[in-house]
């Protein structure tokens, strides 16, 4: 939209799917929580919603104004496939399977194939993303987001993270420091290793400043008007470490 | 029910010094007050502008062939078709209307279009084809000195030297620093927008969102060729101005428009082409070294400031000018030696902003009063207390302050104000209450709060031998008051300050503010803070006169000495009380009119070491910060900025406090966030996603801890001006509370995150 306003883009059609009740809204289906494309920012802020997936929640309440996020949806996020799309960390930590439908059929894909690029998603011209799903995880999520204004900001990096107990897994994903939405996988392991399971918890303050350095390290961020590669790098291993200290707390 | 018959006698509301409601407050609110965009017209066009992609290019030729092909356009203008000067400029003409040989900054104007329809006029100005020829550029103002001639004006376009005492003069104590402020904007909410149609006999009119009706009407004329009758202004409905609405933008191209297609043409600026159309605050660098004995107190300033005017004049000189004048604050400094550069890049245009020169003045000269009182071990409120100026007192240019000077109270009131408790609980429960807000980055133990303070001194209205005047006309007929002035309501208030003024000398409860247009005599600049000076002494006069006009009137009627009579709640009374009549019933039969002209004092221009009576008057402020500071993430919260103000006279409460509310969140943009980012000439954030402004959650609470009523001598009620003064030194206050609570020099608004998360690594 903000393309057509600047005539950067002159689309020919436009169709509109804000009245398809089944891209609506979000339900549990068994262990996983199915999303509708067209669920908006304000409907991921809902407490029931929160419940289940808490990093989502809280990336949807640091999108634009409240309008905004009345109008924004998952889809369209997902579409935009901007580094900086807010709820990408997030679905990238919770290993999201996204439900695409076109004429030829239906086929699910994760967020790495989807997000090719900067503003680039493997979508066919016929295709629209119709649902999201992610796994009811047990344990604490984070969503932390640096930017230079404490609401209504586009994210100069951020950071989401998963405690997934069951799986044993610590997974963190990194925004706007990087083309796409990145893994840290590097981090993940070895913070795995680390962590007594049986009552989550870390030996000692260095193991989370380690897990910070090794986030930092994985960042491959730019310069650009918004900030610095360097402080993209820092701020999402400050954020790393609070973002783990934070769940295991 | 009584029987007593009673004379129905409603006490005159809305006098001076009453929180009067802005009329458009509500309409405003609720959508329906009508602004320049929304003007509409039959038959009208849509204009469109055309701008250079390039900071510095020779234009070899530009073929409009392929826009005038498609279907709808009505025309599409370039340099070739504006008859006149072909330039224009608030100081000097020196920007053209559209460019012709070279363009010297991206997003100057090259061509104009008028179509049917604006998306028509968008893809016709696209259709538009210009060849370029790259220049080097020059987007350093410090280089520029030395840089080739960008212009035929040359790279400088003033420079400034203030001698003032011995400029020998050492002091046991010196503390240096090199300072630099970023390119803020205005960021009103209205963007550039107006419609002009042909008129009479090649006549134009315009309706407009500006400043300064008569400033725009006496550029169109002279860059179009015509007289300046024929230009004929009317205010339409502004969405804020800050200084941003004083140079033309779109007014000369849409009478252009208007006169070469014979029909109304309508041009509204959107967001992005709206940082590219005004102009800004000029980017400083600001090296000082303050002198002082061991005592604290001042021996001499030193100061070296460059500021960055962009491709042209705009107002640069003026605000350079303000710059040096102001360059010690508000210190009574007995030496000092000021030396400054407005100097001409391929950056874009930068001009009047609110603060005007003195913004970028006291963020460096309120850090070096910091970097002394630390050197010293003395509180920053103590060394600032120790060389306040007073009432008497001289400032570098040599000028003696007669007015009002409360700077030791203001000072002494933000002492005394209780300090606001600190945020505590779980990030669920506080995160909106600490750095980072939304984004949930700190816990309350990663911050820390720092607490800063600055003060500020700044001139009201136009200075250095300006002959500064404003024109009013006060009518009284039938019992009702109609006030006609060309002073443009920018959401200062003169709307209902005018009809304030009518009530409080008139005693009539219904006054009537007519549109403002260049009917009447010009009403000078709705900016440097003079409106309520200048064009409130302007309807002040005019009603006296009528006031005059009226009671000798009566006088004559009745027998009755002038002298005894007055006016009060609707009636003409005598002292005594024997007589008493409506006003309705005089005026019923005769109306009365009277125009009068108000000027300042007569100021001098500076003499060659800046010295001289160059200023009407000055007004003082002062101001305290709290920040909390997460030193690691390098975010920052501003809790609360206290604030004490030398207002001379409130003429209207809620208004006085909007005003500073208003620029406190200006000067704490500033300070954190506001900056455009230019990068070789190029803008690289002209929009408000990335052009950052305080919303209401990154607004600090205000603490208007006092006000000092000390009445101005010469002005109108006793009341200075008081709209710059809050986003002067509440931007320095921020700084120094972050310098508080990091230990870090902070030499540079507005504050990055990487600039304090990172302060050791770029150290």
């Amino acid at each position: 939209m903000v393309e057509v306003n600047y005539s950067q883009r002159r689309p020919s059609t436009v169709i509109s799917i804000d009245r398809i009740p089944e891209l609506k809204g979000w339900r549990q289906n068994g262990d996983r929580i199915e999303m509708g494309a067209c669920m908006t920012y304000s409907e991921m802020e809902d407490p029931l919603f929160a419940a289940y997936v808490p990093s989502l929640a809280q990336a949807a309440r640091t999108v634009g104004s409240p309008q905004i996020r009345n109008a924004g949806t998952l889809g369209g996020n997902l579409a935009t496939a901007s580094p900086a799309g807010d709820t990408l960390p997030p679905l990238a930590a919770l290993n999201a399977q996204i439900t695409l439908r076109s004429l030829r059929g239906e086929r699910i894909t994760t967020l790495s194939n989807l997000i090719t690029g900067v503003k680039s998603a493997n979508l066919g011209r016929d295709e629209v993303i119709v649902k999201v799903s992610v796994e009811a995880v047990d344990g604490p999520q984070e969503f932390l987001k640096a930017g230079t204004r404490n609401a209504m900001v586009i994210s100069v990096a951020t950071v989401a993270l998963v405690l997934d107990a069951a799986r044993r897994q610590v997974r963190i994903a990194l925004g706007s420091v990087s083309p796409v939405p990145l893994r840290a996988s590097a981090a993940e392991g070895w913070i795995a290793d680390q962590v007594n399971w049986e009552s989550p918890s870390v030996p000692d303050k260095e193991a989370v400043e380690h897990f910070g350095e090794l986030v930092a390290s994985a960042a491959t961020p730019i310069t650009d008007h918004r900030s610095t590669s360097g402080y993209r790098s820092h701020a999402v291993g400050v954020m790393a470490k609070r973002a783990l200290a934070r769940a295991l707390s | 029910m009584s029987s007593a018959p009673t004379i129905a006698r409603t006490p005159t509301l809305g006098r001076i010094g009453e929180s009067v409601q802005r009329p458009d407050g509500a309409p405003k609110t609720s959508g329906e007050f009508v602004f320049s965009s929304d003007l509409w017209a039959d038959g009208m066009l849509w204009g469109q502008t055309l701008r250079s992609p390039h900071a510095h290019a020779r234009i070899l030729g530009i073929d409009v062939s392929k826009a005038l092909a498609i279907a709808g356009v009505r025309a599409v203008l370039t340099h070739e078709d504006v008859p006149g000067d072909g330039c224009y400029g608030l100081d000097r003409p020196d920007q053209p209307v559209l460019a012709k040989d070279v363009v010297r900054f991206c997003g100057e104007p090259v061509a104009v279009v008028a179509a049917d329809h604006p998306e028509t006029a968008r893809r016709a100005a696209e259709a538009v084809e210009v060849d370029y020829e790259m220049l080097a550029t020059v987007c350093d103002a410090e280089a520029a000195k030395d840089a080739p001639a960008i212009h035929p004006e040359g790279n400088v376009i003033r420079h400034v030297v203030v001698r003032h005492g011995d400029t020998g003069a050492v002091g046991e104590v010196q503390v240096e620093g090199t300072y630099e402020v970023g390119m803020q904007d205005q960021a009103f909410m209205g963007t550039e927008s107006g419609m002009a149609a042909p008129i009479g006999d090649g006549g134009v009119e315009l309706r407009i969102s500006t400043q300064w009706l008569h400033g725009d009407r006496d550029q169109i004329a002279a860059a179009l060729g015509l007289a300046v009758e024929d230009v004929h202004i009317t205010l339409a409905g502004v969405g804020g101005a800050f200084g941003a609405r004083e140079d033309v933008t779109l007014q000369i191209h849409l009478c252009l428009l208007a006169l070469h297609t014979g029909r109304p043409v309508k041009m509204i600026y959107n967001r992005g082409e709206s940082f590219f159309g005004h102009v800004h605050r000029h980017p400083a660098r600001l090296w000082y070294r303050h002198h002082a004995g061991r005592d604290g107190r001042l021996v001499k300033v030193e100061a070296r400031l460059t500021l960055d005017g962009g491709a042209y004049a705009s107002s640069t000189s003026f605000v350079l000018a303000n710059a040096c004048h102001f360059a010690a604050g508000p210190y009574r400094t007995p030496n000092a030696l000021v030396e400054g550069w407005g100097m001409r890049t391929n950056n874009p245009p930068c001009g009047a902003m609110r603060g005007f020169g003195v913004v970028q003045a006291c963020f460096a000269h309120e850090a070096q009063m910091d970097r002394l009182a630390a050197a010293l071990n003395l509180h920053p409120l103590e060394v600032r207390r120790r060389n306040a100026l007073r009432r008497g007192d001289s400032l570098i240019t040599g000028q003696r302050i007669t007015g009002a000077t409360p700077v030791i109270e203001l000072l002494d009131a933000l002492a005394e104000a209780p300090l606001p408790q600190a945020a505590v609980g779980s990030v669920a429960e506080t995160d909106m209450e600490l750095p980072g807000g939304a984004g949930r980055t700190a816990d309350s133990r990663h911050v820390r709060r720092g607490v800063g303070y600055a003060a500020s001194i700044k001139n009201l209205m136009y200075s250095a031998g300006d002959d500064d005047y404003s024109t009013a006309a006060c009518s009284l007929a039938d019992g009702v008051v109609t006030i006609t002035c060309a002073c443009v309501e920018v959401g200062q208030g003169f709307v209902t300050l005018a009809g304030q003024i009518a009530r409080e000398v008139l005693g009539i409860s219904e006054v009537e503010i007519s549109p403002a247009d260049t009917s009447i005599g010009s009403a000078g600049s709705s900016s440097a803070s003079r409106q309520s000076w200048m064009s409130g002494g302007a309807v002040l006069a005019a009603c006296e006169a009528v006031r005059d006009d009226l009671l000798a009137h009566v006088s004559s009627k009745t027998g009755l000495a002038a002298g005894e009579l007055m006016l009060q709640d609707g009636e003409v009374l005598s002292a005594d009380g024997s007589f008493r009549a409506s006003v309705a019933e005089f005026t019923a039969e005769k109306a009365f009119r009277r125009e009068e002209v108000f000027r300042h004092i007569q100021t001098e221009e500076p003499d060659e070491n800046g010295q001289g009576n160059i200023h009407v008057a000055f007004a003082f402020a002062a101001h305290r910060a709290v920040v909390d500071v997460d030193a690691e993430m390098g975010l920052l919260r501003t809790v609360e900025i206290a604030t004490a103000q030398d207002v001379g006279k409130i003429l209207n409460p809620i208004q006085a406090l909007g005003q500073i509310e208003g620029g406190i969140a200006q000067g704490l943009g500033l300070a954190v966030m506001e900056e455009l980012v230019i990068d070789e000439g190029k803008m690289r954030n002209a929009s408000f996603t990335d052009y950052l402004i305080p919303t209401a959650l990154d607004m600090c609470d205000v603490n208007v801890v006092r006000l000092v009523e000390e009445p101005e001598p010469d002005a109108p009620f006793g009341a200075k001006g008081i709209g710059e003064p809050p986003t002067i030194s509440s931007t320095p206050a921020v700084a120094a509370a972050v310098r508080a609570a990091t230990g870090l020099e902070i030499s540079r608004v507005p504050i990055r995150p990487s600039d304090v998360a990172l302060a050791d690594s770029q150290a």
